[in-house]
C-alpha cells in the first residue's frame, strides 16, 4: 500500500524538514531520488489524508492559555450538549469517551480571564457538572511516533 | 516573542507549501524577506517555542485507531520522575501532570497512548504500570468513542 519511499517520508522527516531554500531538493538528495518524486509523494499522502500537514508544531501554553476540561453529560443530552459546546470558537478536539465524564475537550483563549469566563458560561448553559484540568507538567520528549507498517 | 513571530508560528502552523521553495513563498506571504524568516524561526526553535517543522502524520488514518487516555494516580512526591519515564516510550505521544479533582477524579496523570488493536492498548498499559509500579494507587483508560469536533482555534491564531 504504501512505498518504501512513503514509508521514509511519513517517518524518517516528522522532526525536521530542513530549513534550507529548497529543502525538498534536500531530501530528494539525502533519499536519492527527484525533488518531483518527493513533491508527488508528499501531495499525494496530504490528499489521502495519510498527512496531516508539513508544518510546525509549537509547545503548549506560549500563546494564550488552554486547558483540558471534562465534563459529565446525561447521555440522552450528549448530542445536544456537544453541539452547544463545539459553537464556542474556544473549543478544540472534542471527544466522547467512555466514562461518567463523558466530553473532553481542550480550551484555547487569550488569557486565564478569558478562559474562566468561557467556562462560567458553559456551566451556566449546559448546568453540566465540569473539571477543570490545565497542565501543571509536560512530559514531553522529542521522539516522534515511530509507525509500524508491518501488519 | 512579537506580532511576527506570531504570524510566523500561524502560517508554519497551516503548513509548508508543497512547492520547490516553501519558506522564500511562506516569507512572501508574510512580506518579510526568506532570511528574516529563516532567522526568526531558527530563534524559536532554540527558545523551544517550536518544538519541530516536520511532517504530522495522521496516526487515525494510518491505522492506529485505538487511541486510549490512560490516567494515573500518581504520589505527588514521584509524578515528575515517572512522568518523565512515560514520555519516553514511544508509543506515548502526550504525557502531562494535572490537578486531582477529588472526590470525583483522583487521576493526577494523563497518558495518550496509540495502537491498531484493543488489545495492543492493553500492553502498553501493562508496560506503564510496571514502570509506575508502587506509585501507581490507580489508573483507568478512556477510549474516545467519537469525534465531536476536530480542530477550533489553533494557537497562535487568534488576535494575530
Amino acid at each position: 500500500m504504501f512505498s518504501s519511499l512513503d514509508k521514509q517520508l511519513l517517518n524518517d522527516f516528522q522532526q525536521d524538514i530542513p530549513l534550507s531554500a529548497t529543502p525538498y531538493q534536500d531530501i530528494a538528495e539525502s533519499l536519492g531520488v527527484t525533488e518531483d518524486a518527493i513533491l508527488t509523494a508528499f501531495k499525494e499522502l496530504q490528499d489521502q489524508k495519510f498527512i496531516t500537514r508539513i508544518g510546525s508544531v509549537i509547545a503548549p501554553n506560549l500563546i494564550g492559555v488552554s486547558a483540558l476540561i471534562a465534563m459529565s453529560v446525561p447521555k440522552n443530552q450528549l448530542q445536544h450538549i456537544a453541539t452547544v459546546i463545539n459553537q464556542y470558537p474556544e473549543v478544540n478536539h472534542n471527544y466522547e469517551r467512555d466514562n461518567r465524564f463523558n466530553l473532553w475537550f481542550v480550551l484555547v483563549a487569550n488569557d486565564s480571564e478569558s478562559l474562566q469566563a468561557v467556562m462560567k458560561d458553559m456551566e451556566y448553559q449546559t448546568g453540566c457538572k465540569m473539571l477543570y484540568l490545565p497542565l501543571l507538567e509536560d512530559y514531553f520528549i522529542n521522539l516522534g511516533f515511530e509507525i509500524d507498517f508491518n501488519d | 516573542m512579537d506580532d511576527l513571530d506570531r504570524q510566523i508560528i500561524s502560517a508554519t502552523q497551516a503548513g509548508l507549501p508543497l512547492t520547490p521553495q516553501p519558506y522564500q513563498a511562506v516569507a512572501k506571504e508574510l512580506g518579510i524577506s526568506t532570511e528574516l524568516l529563516v532567522q526568526r524561526i531558527k530563534l524559536m526553535q532554540q527558545q523551544k517555542v517550536i518544538r519541530r517543522i516536520g511532517v504530522v502524520p495522521n496516526h487515525y488514518r494510518l491505522g492506529y485507531s485505538f487511541n486510549g487516555m490512560t490516567v494515573w494516580n500518581i504520589v505527588d512526591e514521584k509524578i515528575d520522575e515517572l512522568g518523565k519515564q512515560v514520555g519516553e516510550l514511544d508509543f506515548v505521544s502526550h504525557c502531562y501532570h494535572r490537578p486531582r479533582h477529588k472526590p470525583e477524579w483522583n487521576y493526577n496523570l494523563f497518558a495518550m497512548v496509540h495502537s491498531k488493536t484493543e488489545q495492543g492498548v492493553k500492553q502498553q498499559i501493562q508496560i506503564i504500570t510496571e514502570i509506575l509500579g508502587q506509585y501507581n494507587l490507580g489508573q483507568d483508560v478512556l477510549y474516545s468513542t467519537r469525534i465531536l469536533k476536530k480542530t477550533g482555534l489553533r494557537i497562535g491564531e487568534k488576535r494575530v
